[in-house]
């Protein structure tokens, strides 16, 4: 019997989930081989007996905290699918202005959709079993997953950063050329993407053990970035990490 | 006979929304579609920021339409800045669009609508009973995939698309690809066009307000001035003029209107207005499609969707040629900040899209609105609705429900960038 995997999605931008659709020349195949049993942008059928639930995006209200748990009691593998999952991701950057003042900058009055709470990660909420990072998802490491949970073996992710990646591709070093970038603490398994098309990785697939953010912050600040300035970058993906003391 | 509807969660849309409709001896006495996706307050999450890394943030708001917003944001910190973009970026960026606007309206067709002409509840059974079907989608989407993974990594969030142009400029053989991926486009296109000409699209007819960019030269999508027919030309900088904004009860997703009227934005009120600029190929898509011009059956929002896909394909073949033979002047320049206030717009595949910045002298974003397509299209849809209910109530329940929710889709709502949608509940 293939197994039953549903696909959850709570405050995102749905972007990961679409990751799963760009997988155009796998759907064929996947589709025999996974029973995906709930999967709201894409199906009309709503099945609860899924053995598996990707969820996607952070919990940004009171009522998704209930939905979170009724999933992580029916999941016998919970899996945080993506950056707003994982991290609280772009979501958390409200978190660092005023409650009081959400409401009425974006609607113009404070009395309306009072079910709004500062963003939490899903593991604030329920035990979460694996991490599949990025913002977006990457849709190889995705299918990698489904192969491990089909052979029941445990997916891993690399223990390095993306730094590594970045170099074996003979990239140039964006710090080096004075640019920001948080590829040398951020997990690798993006293919470093980002800086192979010139931009800075930002950290979407979260900080690496063993990671030496000061070190980090006082290259960057030699390159004339205030401490403030690479705080901020931080906070883009990781503003809930416990890193916000090294900062 | 009493009908109450309450669709709760409509699936295969983008988000999540609810319609409730209650019907009393044939008449409506409540109808609300109930936009519930959580908000997400980008706005809020925009201030104290740096407005060049608006463009990054803000790709964030929808993963399906991660390019649109990226250049409306684009778009909107050049004219806070006063920054010219070279014509090759503009070429690009164009190009970039039209990819975005390729896979958007094919992943619709192609994977949220044919199951409904085929009276299956998802795209997983199509596949089973028309594998043929579903890989030509999966092929024609795959190719605008494949352009953005070659000019800019990847489609859901495009990297190094910024203010002043691109952070990695494309090689030759980029170029060459690109063309090659379109090329390859063209019989699958064809064939589509086929496809959905024997699909049978239901017959309903209201007049609205049809708002869209209109440019002097090209069909428009990334650039233009807002245009109706009611209200001529506006400057994007004046668009308080053309569109009012209004905070609904039961909408996490703002409403909109223009004048006195609902309006309606994306792919068929782009088609009423600026049809003459298609693309030959397009046109005649359009002709084998019956679609014929002005057009007010909302249903048919979905062969505009066609249509414009074909004019993409070619279009985007067009803009290749145009491009500097040369070195490609794509390149990012100096960034010189002021104090300002921004205004962009482009043509999502949803519609309008707007987003405005307000800057101090360092470059700090102090204010920030979004202006989403589906936001545009909610008052419009609710007015459909009402119109559409009394001439289907001879329908069976399941007909009726199914004629509903067609509607909804039809419009292609992308609800998690506009703040998800239908569990079905009659009482008799």
């Amino acid at each position: 019997m293939p197994p039953k995997i549903g696909v959850f999605s709570f405050t995102s931008c749905e972007g990961c989930q679409l990751q799963i659709l760009n997988l155009e020349d796998e759907i064929p195949t996947l589709i025999e081989q996974i029973d995906i049993v709930n999967f709201r942008e894409a199906i009309d059928e709503k099945g609860q007996d899924y053995e598996i639930a990707f969820i996607e995006g952070s919990v940004t209200r009171e009522s998704e905290i209930e939905e979170v748990k009724r999933i992580r009691e029916r999941a016998r593998v919970l899996i945080a699918l993506g950056a707003c999952s994982h991290l609280g991701g772009v979501n958390v950057l409200k978190n660092f202005h005023p409650q009081g003042s959400w409401l009425s900058t974006v609607y113009g009055r404070s009395d309306i959709f009072s079910d709004t709470i500062p963003t939490k990660r899903i593991k604030d909420v329920v035990p979460v079993d694996l991490v599949l990072p990025g913002c977006p998802i990457d849709k190889r490491e995705f299918l990698r997953f489904v192969q491990g949970l089909l052979l029941n073996i445990k997916p891993r992710l690399p223990d390095y950063p993306v730094c590594v990646e970045c170099r074996s591709k003979g990239n140039v070093c964006l710090v080096e050329e004075g640019k920001w970038c948080l590829g040398s603490v951020t997990r690798a398994g993006c293919g470093a993407i980002c800086p192979t098309y010139r931009d800075a990785c930002a950290g979407c697939r979260g900080i690496v053990e063993g990671s030496n953010i000061e070190s980090l912050r006082n290259i960057l600040m030699e390159k004339g970035y205030s401490k403030e300035e690479i705080r901020d970058k931080f906070r883009i993906f990781n503003g809930l990490e416990e890193i916000q003391n090294l900062l | 006979m009493t009908h109450d509807i309450h669709l709760h969660h409509i699936t295969r849309v983008e988000g999540h929304g609810n319609l409730v409709l209650n019907i009393k001896e044939g008449r409506i006495e409540e109808l609300r579609l109930e936009i519930v996706e959580s908000p997400r307050f980008f706005e809020v999450m925009l201030l104290g920021r740096h407005i060049t890394e608006a463009p990054h943030i803000t790709s964030r708001i929808c993963g399906i339409c991660a390019i649109s917003h990226t250049l409306a944001s684009i778009k909107a910190c050049e004219s806070a800045l006063d920054i010219t973009p070279s014509a090759d970026v503009i070429l690009l960026r164009k190009i970039l669009m039209h990819a975005e606007v390729l896979q958007s309206h094919i992943l619709h067709l192609y994977l949220l609508v044919a199951p409904d002409f085929f009276n299956v509840g998802s795209v997983i059974p199509l596949a089973r009973s028309n594998p043929e079907v579903v890989k030509r989608g999966l092929r024609l989407k795959k190719v605008a995939n494949e352009i953005c993974r070659i000019l800019v990594g990847r489609h859901i969030h495009p990297i190094g698309m910024t203010v002043g142009g691109f952070m990695r400029i494309p090689a030759k053989k980029d170029l060459e690809e690109v063309r090659k991926v379109l090329e390859s486009a063209i019989p699958d296109i064809d064939e589509t066009v086929n496809f959905f000409k024997g699909l049978n699209i239901p017959e309903f007819n209201r007049e609205t307000r049809y708002c869209s960019l209109k440019d002097k030269g090209d069909y428009a999508l990334y650039d233009g001035k807002l245009y109706s027919k009611e209200n001529d030309f506006t400057e994007v900088e004046q668009y308080r003029d053309f569109i009012t904004e209004s905070v609904i009860e039961y909408s996490t997703a703002k409403h909109a209107s223009s004048g006195d009227s609902s309006i309606m934005v994306g792919a068929l009120a782009r088609l009423n207005n600026n049809y003459s600029q298609l693309s030959d190929k397009a046109k005649e898509a359009a002709q084998r499609l019956g679609l014929t011009l002005p057009c007010t059956n909302p249903y048919m929002n979905n062969i505009a969707q066609l249509v414009e896909s074909v004019h993409c394909i070619y279009d985007s073949l067009r803009l290749l040629d145009r491009l500097s033979s040369g070195n490609m002047n794509v390149g990012v320049g100096r960034v010189d900040v002021r104090e300002g206030l921004g205004v962009g717009v482009v043509e999502a595949p949803r519609g309008s899209l707007y987003h405005e910045y307000g800057v101090d002298d360092k470059g700090i974003i102090k204010s920030a609105n979004c202006i989403i397509p589906t936001a545009q299209n909610l008052a419009n849809i609710e007015e459909d609705i009402e119109a559409l209910v009394p001439g289907i109530l001879g329908l069976s329940k399941v007909e009726m429900i199914q004629r509903l929710e067609m509607l909804v889709r039809a419009y292609d709502p992308c609800i998690s960038c506009s703040s998800h949608f239908l569990e079905v509940k009659f009482i008799e």
